[in-house]
């Protein structure tokens, strides 16, 4: 770390994002404390300052704003799609104007460097808003039969790894197709939906289309639950999106859950090395691998083990761990206090059960949550390193012998959501990808997103897709 | 002949052995190269670190004029700015070398005598390299019969593209004779050979040949020096000299134009290479209109406002 080319420190600046002391619950349009009143703190997670107050939602709340969403849903989906596709390229071109807010803002909220903010999640964000309103007055050619109608008010709970992505995803196919909804953010990161509550005031969306009320898991579940809610969308960890399924099993709710993931990166001994390498670190080190479809799994063929190794703790050591605004900054802070002690305690586990642990030598910041990138090499299918997710900077090194044995150990997981292939041998791409039970696969790339592209998991990763042609079908009564 | 270590040293036995090695070689992604140079294209390089860059930045030139139309007084002139970059301020560093053509040599050596900084020629039938072997070698003779301290050939691109891998290690090799205590750069023409797969299998030519630079470009093509194609320069660099331990300087040249582009070079060099290529043994950019850009930056730094065109020598 240490040479003679020093970075001097390059904050991106604070001032562009004024956040106030406090927030209320965005229901019908407005501002509103909670029925309650009650209250929680958002933390910055790389110092742990309190950035605001917002309103806690009950379900006096909820059944307010579904109430509100209900009432809208009559007018919006009565509209012209090229009507309600105005609206999404109005919020659409807004998010661009005030992605150096909304980047510098979900920062602060989530932990994450500015350099992914600025350069990933916004413009992702944007394009998402833009690809849905180009569907809005094409759905009778979107392969579901003339003039699909919406479902009604959709119930999303949205997770706080990517808070501004995971509402695009939930909200532009929604809107797009004339659904209103209920939006709940996660307890750690409410500030950006609270942002967005803004841009669609901003963009004059109507009343009750978009709601958005922050607060805990009681929220959510009240949400789920209400009688009328017609769709639950839910991204976040396989354990509530089972609660939620039980919740739901026996009413006529229609849902989509995007779960948990501990995704295969297969790296072949025709991989191009350099480029691999920097797969893997995207792969698990992007967004402090909080990333659902995260390459947490690395299955090295046994020929290149040492050569890949090698490179990759090489690369490990360039990465620049500390303040999140900082625009040299590649990896942020840990989101809360409780995943990093879940971290914590499954890094412990590995190393308990013989996994050889190696961590990239950088200084840790005194305040805030961090973890230092982790990897553990002996690995076998055995291990909890390689089975459970992880959801933290730390990856699980194994190896292979054949293309069958790498299938089959990419398939032996209760997970199946992402997969990467890494050769340069076109045939093998092909026949490696079309084995592989996982819903997105990459070849010689990973982590690569793009709103044209459905997403989504097969087994305990959860069930329906986001994203495409294929996402307008969770909004559609089809 | 070249200081091949033992795990490389039947690469060249035979054109077949070399084929198999450098076909052997790890394959290059595109998407993948690309990206990663562009993401290190975004680190924000300010205040200290920036006044840093922008001195080993100039160091690090080959103040390059590579003109038929040059003349000995254009020659020394270039010469004088090499020594004195900026008159208004002698604290800035001198260039690396002034790199001319062999016939300019020993007017530059003349004009840069005692002054530290170094004579490179281009040779070998610069810049297409269409000449017979005796002709390019006589060249190679010429320029450092005339004091260069610094030899620049380029290789046989047809050579290469058709696959005689062992003709261009052969023919670098007797140019490396030829330069006795005068470092050789190896130039590729990296717009020629089209694709990384290329570039990646030429840098390890040039090196087990005994460069001890490898050289993007003559900048006299349409494409010249590019991050993607330096980066990975630098990772053949690094990687040869993990296996052999021998160290080999690179030189990107050709289309460098602003201190912002050098200081994303310097960032490639940084965070691929590593810290012992931040240093004009090892690192060179090849160009000339860069000089300018970065003594404007350099007197913006130290005045806090931009100076203008005026205030930098024309050359």
């Amino acid at each position: 770390m240490a040479s003679a080319f020093e970075y001097a420190p390059a904050p991106e600046s604070r001032s562009v994002v004024d956040i106030a002391p406090s927030y209320g619950l965005f229901i019908d349009g407005e501002f509103t404390e909670a029925a309650d009143g009650k209250v929680f703190k958002t933390l910055s997670p790389s110092t742990e300052e309190v950035l605001s107050e917002v309103a806690r939602a009950g379900a006096e709340d909820v059944d307010r704003a579904v109430k509100a969403a209900r009432k809208a849903f009559e007018k919006w989906s009565a509209l012209p799609g090229s009507e309600r596709a105005k609206y999404l390229f109005r919020i659409a071109r807004i998010i661009q104007e005030r992605s150096r807010e909304l980047a510098v803002l979900e920062t602060l909220d989530n932990g994450k460097p500015i350099r992914e903010t600025r350069d990933a999640d916004l413009p992702l964000v944007a394009a998402h808003f833009f690809y849905y309103a180009g569907w809005a007055d094409k759905l009778d050619h979107a392969g579901y039969g003339a003039n699909p109608r919406p479902l009604g008010v959709a119930g999303q709970i949205i997770p706080w790894n990517f808070p501004l992505l995971m509402l695009a995803w939930k909200i532009a196919p929604a809107l797009a197709t004339g659904n209103t909804v209920v939006l709940k953010p996660a307890e750690t990161t409410p500030l950006s939906a609270l942002f967005f509550a803004d841009v669609c005031r901003q963009a004059g969306l109507p009343k009750g289309v978009v709601n958005i009320l922050t607060g805990y898991g009681d929220a959510g579940s009240a949400l789920v639950t209400h009688p009328d809610v017609n769709k639950v969308a839910f991204t976040g960890s396989t354990a509530v999106g089972k609660a939620i399924a039980r919740q739901i099993a026996g009413t006529d709710k229609r849902a989509t859950l995007e779960l948990g993931g501990k995704g295969a990166n297969i790296v072949f001994d025709d991989a191009p090395v350099d480029q691999a390498v920097e797969g893997i670190v995207t792969g698990i080190f992007f967004n402090q691998g909080q990333v659902c479809c995260a390459g947490s799994r690395l299955l090295v063929q046994e020929s290149v083990h040492d050569e890949v190794l090698h490179a990759l703790k090489r690369r490990l050591t360039t990465l620049r761990l500390g303040d999140p605004l900082d625009k040299n900054t590649d990896i942020g802070a840990i989101n809360s206090a409780e995943q990093l002690a879940r971290i914590t305690a499954l890094v412990e586990t590995g190393e308990a059960e013989g996994a050889e642990r190696w961590s990239a030598p950088c200084e840790l910041p005194s305040t805030g949550y961090w973890f230092a990138p982790t990897l553990f090499t002996g690995v076998t299918q055995a291990h909890t390193v390689a089975r459970d997710e992880i959801f933290g900077p730390v990856l699980s090194v194994l190896t292979f012998r054949t293309p069958d044995e790498a299938v089959a150990k990419a398939n032996n997981s209760q997970y199946g959501l992402s997969a990467g292939i890494w050769t340069e041998k076109g045939s093998r791409i092909l026949a490696v990808a079309n084995k592989l039970r996982a819903g997105v696969v990459w070849a010689n790339t990973f982590n690569k997103f793009d709103p044209t592209s459905p997403f989504g998991g097969y087994k305990e990763s959860g069930y329906g897709r986001e994203g495409g042609r294929h996402g307008l079908e969770a909004y559609l009564d089809v | 002949m070249p200081t091949t270590a033992p795990p490389l040293a039947d690469a060249t036995a035979s054109d077949s052995a070399l084929r198999r090695f450098l076909h052997g070689l790890p394959g290059v992604d595109t998407v993948g190269l690309e990206a990663r140079a562009a993401a290190l294209g975004t680190r924000s390089i300010k205040t200290t670190a920036k006044a840093y860059a922008i001195d080993l930045a100039i160091s690090m030139i080959d103040l390059t004029t590579l003109e038929g139309a040059d003349t000995p007084g254009k020659v020394r002139a270039l010469a004088a700015k090499a020594v004195n970059p900026d008159p208004l301020d002698r604290t800035t560093p001198r260039t690396a070398a002034v790199c001319v053509y062999p016939d300019m040599a020993a007017t530059a050596v003349a004009a840069l005598a005692g002054s530290g900084v170094k004579v490179a020629s281009v040779a070998t039938a610069f810049p297409a390299g269409r000449a017979a072997p005796a002709v390019k070698l006589a060249d190679v003779r010429d320029a450092v019969a005339a004091g260069a301290d610094e030899i620049d050939m380029v290789i046989d691109r047809g050579a290469f593209l058709s696959g005689r891998y062992l003709k261009v290690y052969e023919e670098i090799v007797a140019v490396k004779a030829e330069c006795g205590q005068a470092r050789l750069k190896v130039i590729f023409e990296t717009g020629e050979l089209s694709t990384y797969d290329n570039i990646r299998r030429a840098s390890w030519l040039g090196m087990l040949a005994g460069a001890d630079f490898i050289k993007t470009s003559t900048g006299k093509v349409a494409t010249n020096a590019t991050p993607a194609n330096t980066l990975l320069m630098l990772e053949a660099v690094r990687d040869f000299r993990e296996q052999t331990g021998v160290q080999v300087g690179v030189k990107p040249a050709g289309g460098i134009r602003t201190t912002k582009d050098a200081i994303k070079f310097l960032v490639l060099v940084n965070e691929t290479a590593g810290e012992d290529w931040l240093d004009n043994h090892w690192f060179r950019f090849g160009a000339s209109s860069l000089l300018n850009d970065l003594l404007m930056q350099r007197q913006k730094l130290s005045t806090g406002r931009y100076s203008g065109p005026d205030y930098v020598t024309v050359d």
